[in-house]
């Protein structure tokens, strides 16, 4: 591994220098959301400052700029995940709103009666919610793909799942709840033997491990831009050309028509046919330099470094007497569930606080996952490319100084 | 004691610990102090929506005032439902209906009343007003 310049890196993200309740700030929440390095936060002046204009509309300078900048954003993300095209890259608010527009469009058309839908034991319910929706409205069926106890999908369950009747596969690349990596290439081809489409979620991912959509073949990938270190209210749906063609648009408005009269309206091409509306400006061209951020360390030295971290926090969590890791899958991202023997994790969560220590308590937005471990909620911990084995030793002497007061 | 007079007191315990530590050591011990709800009413209908962790609130009329007993299963919650039943508890359903809590704000507790936070000491108060008002109404 090249030299990783950990304090250079930290310098880059001005929060980390705050206090919070008078203790300096160990940010370990990464998953719920990343921190933003001066980069973001200064390109976010920048547009306000210099660019500020609505995108794919004037002729006159400001708006050229601007939407030229939302169009680099678009072309860095095409290169990011290695899509063929930059417009198989819709632009969306976030994860959720990718797999609605999904669920919504490809859904409504492709989706019938008596069709099945294979989702995972472990998903956000944003993964979930809405494919429900989508079952109650057409009477179609979810099937759940169940995990072991290490917290690893059951691969021998997916194939006796998956059928003539399943039109579409929908899972997590990294779980949020227990950081299991799936083996997301091998159910895209077995569900591609099925003739089923396959959406990967990786909003927990693309922030971790180098993702590309044409070697995994993936018909449809959504992630947030705020979970890799960029703006909230942004993020991506990338699909296959000719599905995201066959699909009627999602919203009607602005931007996504070709032409508009009482009688009829023509949509408009890929990308905008799924963009309607203003979109989040700022948020889409700031997303850029997150994106430049992410390269500039490397994702390969990003994966190593906080793998790294994962070896160290399991060892010395591991020292804490009553502690049990949720999720111990052999493929693991450094997301860190775990729960204390007699204590509560909503106490814990707030023991920790005092000591100016983020961390995550709950089901994670995952009670199905909460609920196969027996469990009301865990205690996460999820790392990111700025941490510190020194804020893991914080961690750990909060964890049993919470331990103290509570058993 | 008045509801006011008890929040005063509380007040004034509170004001002796200089650390947020202590605060939470004697919340912890106030929990281990609540009146504990019968475990036949531990059951869907008595959980107050809204916390991370459960918490569960049962009230009954004894002379014409309402008493609460409850539990959580967490601790810290615990305390927290206690100081609000330690408050509450044993007045009528007019003084509980009105009564003004100031003293979650005095003893820098506030930072819990925020409507999302996990704890819900707001879905508790509003439970335990909701419950007065009720009894109020059968009396």
């Amino acid at each position: 591994m090249e030299k990783y310049n950990i304090d250079k890196i930290r310098a880059d993200f001005p929060i980390l220098k705050r206090q919070v309740n008078g203790k300096p700030l160990v940010y370990l929440d990464n998953g719920a959301t990343t921190q933003k390095p001066n980069a973001v936060i200064n390109s976010i002046a920048h547009y306000y400052t210099d660019m500020n204009s609505n995108v794919h509309r004037g002729v006159h300078y400001l708006s050229q700029i601007s939407t030229d900048a939302f169009e680099v954003t678009r072309k860095k993300l095409q290169s990011f995940i290695n899509a063929p095209e930059d417009k198989q890259v819709i632009i969306t608010k976030g994860t959720t709103d990718s797999i609605n527009l999904v669920a919504t469009c490809y859904g409504r058309a492709f989706i019938h009666a008596g069709d099945e839908i294979i989702i995972s034991a472990m998903e956000h319910h944003s993964n979930i919610v809405p494919w429900q929706m989508l079952c109650d409205e057409k009477g179609c069926k979810i099937r759940v793909i169940p995990m072991n106890d290490k917290g690893e999908l059951d691969m021998d369950a997916y194939q006796n799942l998956i059928n003539e009747r399943t039109k579409l596969v929908a899972v997590t690349y990294v779980s949020n709840a227990l950081g299991t990596i799936n083996p997301v290439k091998e159910i895209i081809s077995i569900a591609h033997k099925h003739g089923a489409v396959v959406l990967v979620d990786a909003a927990q991912a693309v922030q971790h491990i180098r993702v590309d959509v044409q070697d995994l073949d993936v018909d449809f990938l959504v992630f947030s831009g705020h979970k890799m270190y960029g703006p909230t209210g942004v993020g991506v749906l990338y699909g296959k050309e000719e599905l995201l063609n066959a699909m009627p648009p999602y919203q009607g408005g602005g931007d996504m028509i070709k032409e508009v009269t009482f009688e009829k309206t023509t949509y408009n091409e890929l990308p905008f046919k799924f963009e309607a509306g203003t979109p989040n400006i700022e948020a889409g061209i700031c997303l850029n330099e997150a994106i430049d951020y992410i390269n500039s360390i490397g994702l390969k030295n990003i994966e190593a470094y906080e793998h790294e971290l994962l070896e160290y926090a399991l060892e010395k969590l591991s020292e804490i007497p009553g502690m049990k890791f949720i999720g111990t899958a052999d493929q693991k991202c450094s997301v860190i569930s775990f729960i204390i023997e007699g204590t509560h994790p909503y106490d814990v969560g707030v023991i920790l606080d005092k000591l100016g220590i983020a961390v995550r308590t709950g089901h994670h937005c995952a009670q199905p996952v909460m609920d196969r471990f027996g469990i009301p909620g865990t205690i996460r911990a999820s790392l990111a490319l700025y941490n510190t084995k020194e804020e893991i030793d914080i961690l750990v002497a909060g964890i049993q100084r919470a331990v103290n007061m509570l058993v | 004691m008045t509801i006011n007079e008890i929040q005063n007191e509380l007040v004034e315990d509170f004001a002796f610990f200089t650390d947020w530590m202590e605060k939470y050591e004697y919340i912890i011990q106030l929990g281990k102090e609540v009146p504990l709800i019968d475990e036949q009413y531990k059951t869907e209908e008595y959980i107050i929506k809204g916390c991370q962790s459960k918490v569960w609130l049962y009230p009954e009329v004894k002379d014409g005032k309402v008493f609460f007993t409850a539990d959580s299963d967490a601790i810290i919650t615990k305390g927290l439902v206690s100081l609000m039943v330690k408050v509450l508890s044993g007045h009528t359903a007019k003084e509980i209906v009105d009564a003004d809590l100031y003293f979650v704000d005095e003893i820098g507790l506030k930072e819990h009343l925020s409507p999302t936070r996990a704890n819900g000491l707001l879905s508790m108060i509003k439970q335990m007003k909701l419950y007065a008002v009720a009894l109020q109404v059968n009396a």
